[in-house]
């Protein structure tokens, strides 16, 4: 429905968009006692650091191969091994996850070879798992970092086996936030089945207050756990970047899979709640059944405020989808639509025009919007345009809570429809006594709005 | 040797420098970066450096040319502040593609800084190198070159991609570039015997404005502060200035030295953190105009602005005084600036128990001993584990330190404060002392540490703990504690039962 155009501009102004390591680095922290590394410069990995904990107000344990001009040129191999032989040794993690970089990339370092090397050269890593991603960042965005990741570490660790009753696997797309993950687990398990997620954010990225400081991930799906989902019954994707990874895992074990385009709204629940009734033989719990009703009274009491709302938003496509779906089921219209990498559900999108750029031309096409939805850096543009300015994605760093947002499930989504409409009501206009007099033809001005206009 | 190599070496050289002092020509030249661990690193790069020292300069557009990583993942995060123009937090990058690292990113890079004349006009375009174009080949400074005759306006070559250091080599080569383009290109409307130029003030949460109103003051005249709350003009007409003050510590102590062989501006390195440091600061300022030409009455309105701040500043101390005698401090600045945080501390009598002096110099690290005595504790590399025992073991109370290791203090369940460049709260001057004591002390005594560091009622006996009541393994750690964290933690939860 969306026709998806790409900007024609040279200099990319406000970018929306955040590079491909850096969503697979967060993938690895989904993973527990993980060390995230990234391929490169330094530089690169302290400001994914820098990101991510402005975002999770968390301690992030990631690392760099440290390369330098001199290391590039030659080839990072002997840093890739120094880096894992170093982690190895002050952190002692159970996963290393490596991403390439740019830099890297352009060289055309084969780190999947440097690694064959290195299991050979070092039988002491032999129980250390490692996985490589390639992730350049002139390529792509942060969502496709991610899923690669994902479907990078199943490839690498999933083992084939017998299948476990009742095990099933959740692929998570890279829009879900710690809170959304806890939520989707008690939505499984509600339905007695035993769920592994990958990646698990919220065991590693939720905020809890350790008793030892780690280095690397504390919480997160582990690693018997990730070569277990070759054994799962059944595999539930999250998000239309997740297929790759679910297809790959079928393939790889056999594991069948349905892709959930995603968990908020109505219809997308009842999906979830059909699928999850089918495959466990329970009827959907009474606590379920209440949360519906209560959704449907939500979209009831706020569709009054959301019905022809005008609706700016920029987001990657996961993100942009689920949400834009649901606003525009209870009324709204999209506006002005940009996204940052491309994806089979923009087509599908229902608005005019899906652009792949910034917030520059967000910036531009949200002139007589009544609602700007994007991450924290859309607080300078929100300021100009004087609108209510809803905050999701990644990174938000100057508000709290990012991390237990929930918007999943037909709790979350309820929550989200009241947040939106409580904005539109906060930011209702109050009437005027001249809100409704008509515009006076031009010359016959009265002396009062002459007098206004001098002002 | 290429124009870049040679420049990181002539930096690398820099004679001022107390490090330097210290070493063979040999040893020298091999330069100041130590070569980083692979696998054990965690700074910034140049590029990162370059952008701190010269994005607070906030009419300008910075450019950065190379892949989206450099300036998506970055933008508008560090605190320096404007009083006028915005355009220094407008995000600019030319997210370069799979295309361009192909066939180059040059001709992309003209056009943006056209796009960017076209749609913002400001007074020039600095086009940051980042490591990715610079590996292709990408020429910035030629493409530069061309864009400033083709549009008469100047465009300039920051020249400090990531990988070829830190991001103290970031400043340096940060203050290079405006050394070669920009300073002495432009001519003040008139200058007075009391200007002044301020190196290294990058002006975050706006702790230039702390100082000024006290110059103001003494009718000493900012003519041009590289980079806090500048405008490019004043960059480009610094040279005009009688006397300048270096900031932070080493930083662009290139700028400052060079500046005075070029335009015999001579300079003092100063602080505006603590009192002693500040009275010092004002002091040498007012000798430094004296010496050249300044009425010597100077001196003496110095004098007496000194002795009234002090005295307020003293008066303002006496409720927290008692309160924070021998509070013991672990400081974590990564050693830049540490012994002026030091010294303010001590000043006000609490107790500084460690601190780290990573990328500190010998002669920073020789005032240290002098403050702290013979036996300092000064740390060169802590862990992050070694700081969250020293915090847990309750050997220090509170820590200071840059906002990426604060959860080592929250997770602890130990005080933090932000002493770094993305903090909210202004600590120059002396009305910015007093407000890094009340900082303090808002954070020590806050209600909320009893609280967080009370067991939960599972932890005690009374109450079943988490396998007889049948919980799964794999329920994670948060799913049995409904308090969310630290952060969370503000209000006060005080029945956990009852949630
Ligand atoms: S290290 Fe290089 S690629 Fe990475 S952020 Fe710095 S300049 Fe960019």
């Amino acid at each position: 429905m969306a026709n998806v155009t790409h900007v024609k501009k040279s200099c990319a102004v406000n970018p929306l968009k955040m590079s491909q390591p850096i969503g697979a680095a967060l993938a690895f922290m989904g993973l527990n006692n993980c060390m995230p590394t990234l391929h490169g410069s330094q530089g690169c990995t302290a400001f994914g650091l820098v990101l991510f904990v402005r975002h999770f107000k968390e301690a992030v344990p990631m690392q760099t191969t440290a390369m330098n001009e001199a290391t590039t040129i030659m080839g990072g191999m002997e840093n890739v091994e120094q880096a894992i032989l170093n982690i190895h040794k002050r952190a002692n993690p159970a996963i290393i996850g490596i991403a390439s970089t740019g830099l890297t990339e352009t060289k055309g370092d084969d780190v999947d070879g440097y690694l064959a090397a290195i299991r050979k050269k070092h039988p002491e890593l032999d129980e250390l798992a490692l996985v490589y991603v390639s992730t350049p960042d002139y390529v792509g965005a942060f969502q496709d970092g991610w899923a690669k990741a994902v479907t990078k570490i199943v490839q690498e660790l999933a083992e084939p086996g017998e299948k476990i009753a009742g095990q099933v696997n959740v692929l998570a797309g890279s829009n879900l936030t710690p809170g959304d993950i806890e939520e989707i687990r008690e939505l499984v398990e509600a339905f007695g089945l035993k769920p592994i997620i990958l990646p698990d954010l919220s065991g590693s990225m939720d905020g809890h207050v350790p008793d030892n400081f780690s280095p690397t991930t504390l919480g997160g799906t582990t690693l018997a756990e990730l070569r277990s989902t070759g054994a799962s019954e059944f595999t539930i994707a999250i998000g239309e970047h997740m297929r790759e990874a679910a297809q790959t895992l079928q393939d790889k074990c056999g594991v069948p899979f349905q892709v959930l385009e995603s968990l908020t709204g109505l219809d997308a629940n009842d999906q979830l709640m059909s699928l999850l009734a089918q495959k466990s033989g329970r009827a959907a719990p009474n606590k379920y059944r209440r949360q519906r009703s209560q959704l449907v009274d939500a979209m009831l009491d706020a569709h009054f405020y959301i019905g022809g709302k005008k609706i700016a938003i920029g987001a990657e496509p996961e993100m942009l989808s689920a949400i834009g779906h649901l606003l525009v089921g209870i009324g709204a219209e999209l506006a002005a639509v940009v996204t940052t990498t491309h994806s089979p559900l923009l087509e599908k999108l229902p608005a005019q025009e899906v652009l792949i750029g910034d917030l520059e031309d967000l910036e531009l096409r949200a002139q007589g919007c009544d609602m700007l939805i994007t991450h924290s850096h859309g607080r300078q543009m929100a300021e100009r345009l004087n609108i209510p300015f809803l905050r999701m994605g990644i990174p938000m760093f100057d508000r709290l809570g990012a991390a237990h947002q929930v918007t999943v499930g037909y709790r979350g989504t309820r929550d989200l429809i009241f947040t939106v409409a409580n904005m539109f009501m906060a930011a209702a206009h109050e009437p005027a006594p001249d809100d409704w007099r008509q515009p006076v033809a031009d010359g016959a001005e009265c002396g009062s709005c002459a007098s206004t206009a001098a002002h | 040797m290429d124009a870049l190599s040679k420049k990181v070496q002539e930096v690398f050289d820099e004679p001022a420098c107390g490090k330097n002092q210290a070493k063979g020509e040999k040893e020298r030249k091999k330069g100041c970066t130590k070569q980083l661990q692979p696998g054990a690193a965690a700074g910034g790069c140049a590029f990162d450096g370059a952008k701190i020292a010269l994005q607070p300069i906030t009419d300008v557009a910075h450019l950065v040319h190379g892949p989206i990583a450099c300036e998506g993942n970055s933008w508008d995060n560090r605190g320096a502040k404007s009083s006028d123009s915005r355009l220094y937090r407008t995000g600019f990058t030319t997210d370069i593609n799979e295309l361009d690292v192909v066939y180059g990113g040059e001709k992309r890079l003209f056009k943006s800084v056209k796009e960017i004349l076209d749609k913002y006009d400001p007074p020039a375009v600095f086009v940051y190198q980042t490591c990715v174009t610079a590996l292709i080949g990408d020429d910035i400074e030629a493409v530069c070159k061309a864009a400033s005759e083709k549009f008469g306006k100047p465009i300039i070559p920051i020249n400090a991609p990531g990988f070829v250091g830190n991001k103290n080599l970031g400043n340096k080569l940060a203050g290079e570039a405006l050394l070669d383009h920009v300073i002495g290109t432009a001519e003040p409307e008139y200058t007075t015997p009391y200007d002044i130029n301020i190196i290294g003030e990058y002006n975050l949460a706006g702790e230039l404005w702390q100082v000024k109103p006290l110059l103001d003051e003494m009718g000493v005249r900012i003519l041009s502060c590289i980079s806090g709350d500048a405008k490019y003009q004043e960059v480009a007409y610094s040279h005009r200035a009688k006397a300048a003050m270096m900031v932070c510590s080493k930083a662009m102590i290139n700028i400052a030295r060079k500046m005075d062989e070029r335009y015999q501006i001579p300079f003092f390195e100063g602080s505006f953190y603590g009192i002693t440091d500040m009275n010092e600061s004002l002091r040498s300022i007012a000798k430094l105009l004296v010496e050249k030409g300044a009425p010597a009455d100077l001196l003496e309105r110095t004098e007496a602005i000194i002795q009234r701040e002090e005295a307020t500043f003293w008066q303002a101390m006496e409720p927290y005084k008692d309160r924070l005698q021998g509070v013991k401090v672990l400081l974590i600045t990564g050693g830049v600036k540490s012994w002026s945080v030091v010294s303010a501390l001590q000043e006000v009598g609490m107790e500084i128990v460690g601190t780290s002096v990573k990328k500190s110099t010998l002669e920073d690290k020789q005032k240290i001993k002098e403050l702290m005595g013979e036996d300092a504790h000064m740390i060169d590399d802590m862990t992050p584990r070694e700081m969250y025992k020293m915090l847990k073991d309750a050997q220090a109370e509170i820590m200071l330190s840059g906002g990426r290791s604060q959860f080592i203090a929250l997770k602890a369940k130990m005080p933090w404060l932000d002493i770094n460049q993305e903090r909210h709260h202004a600590y120059a001057g002396y009305s910015g002392m007093v407000k890094l004591v009340q900082e303090i002390d808002k954070a020590l005594t806050n209600p909320i540490w009893e609280q967080v560091r009370r067991p939960a009622p599972w932890e005690t006996n009374s109450v079943p703990s988490a396998e007889d009541s049948g919980l799964s393994k794999t329920t994670t750690p948060s799913a049995l504690s409904p308090e969310p964290s630290v952060l969370g933690g503000l209000s006060p939860q005080t029945s956990v039962l009852g949630t």
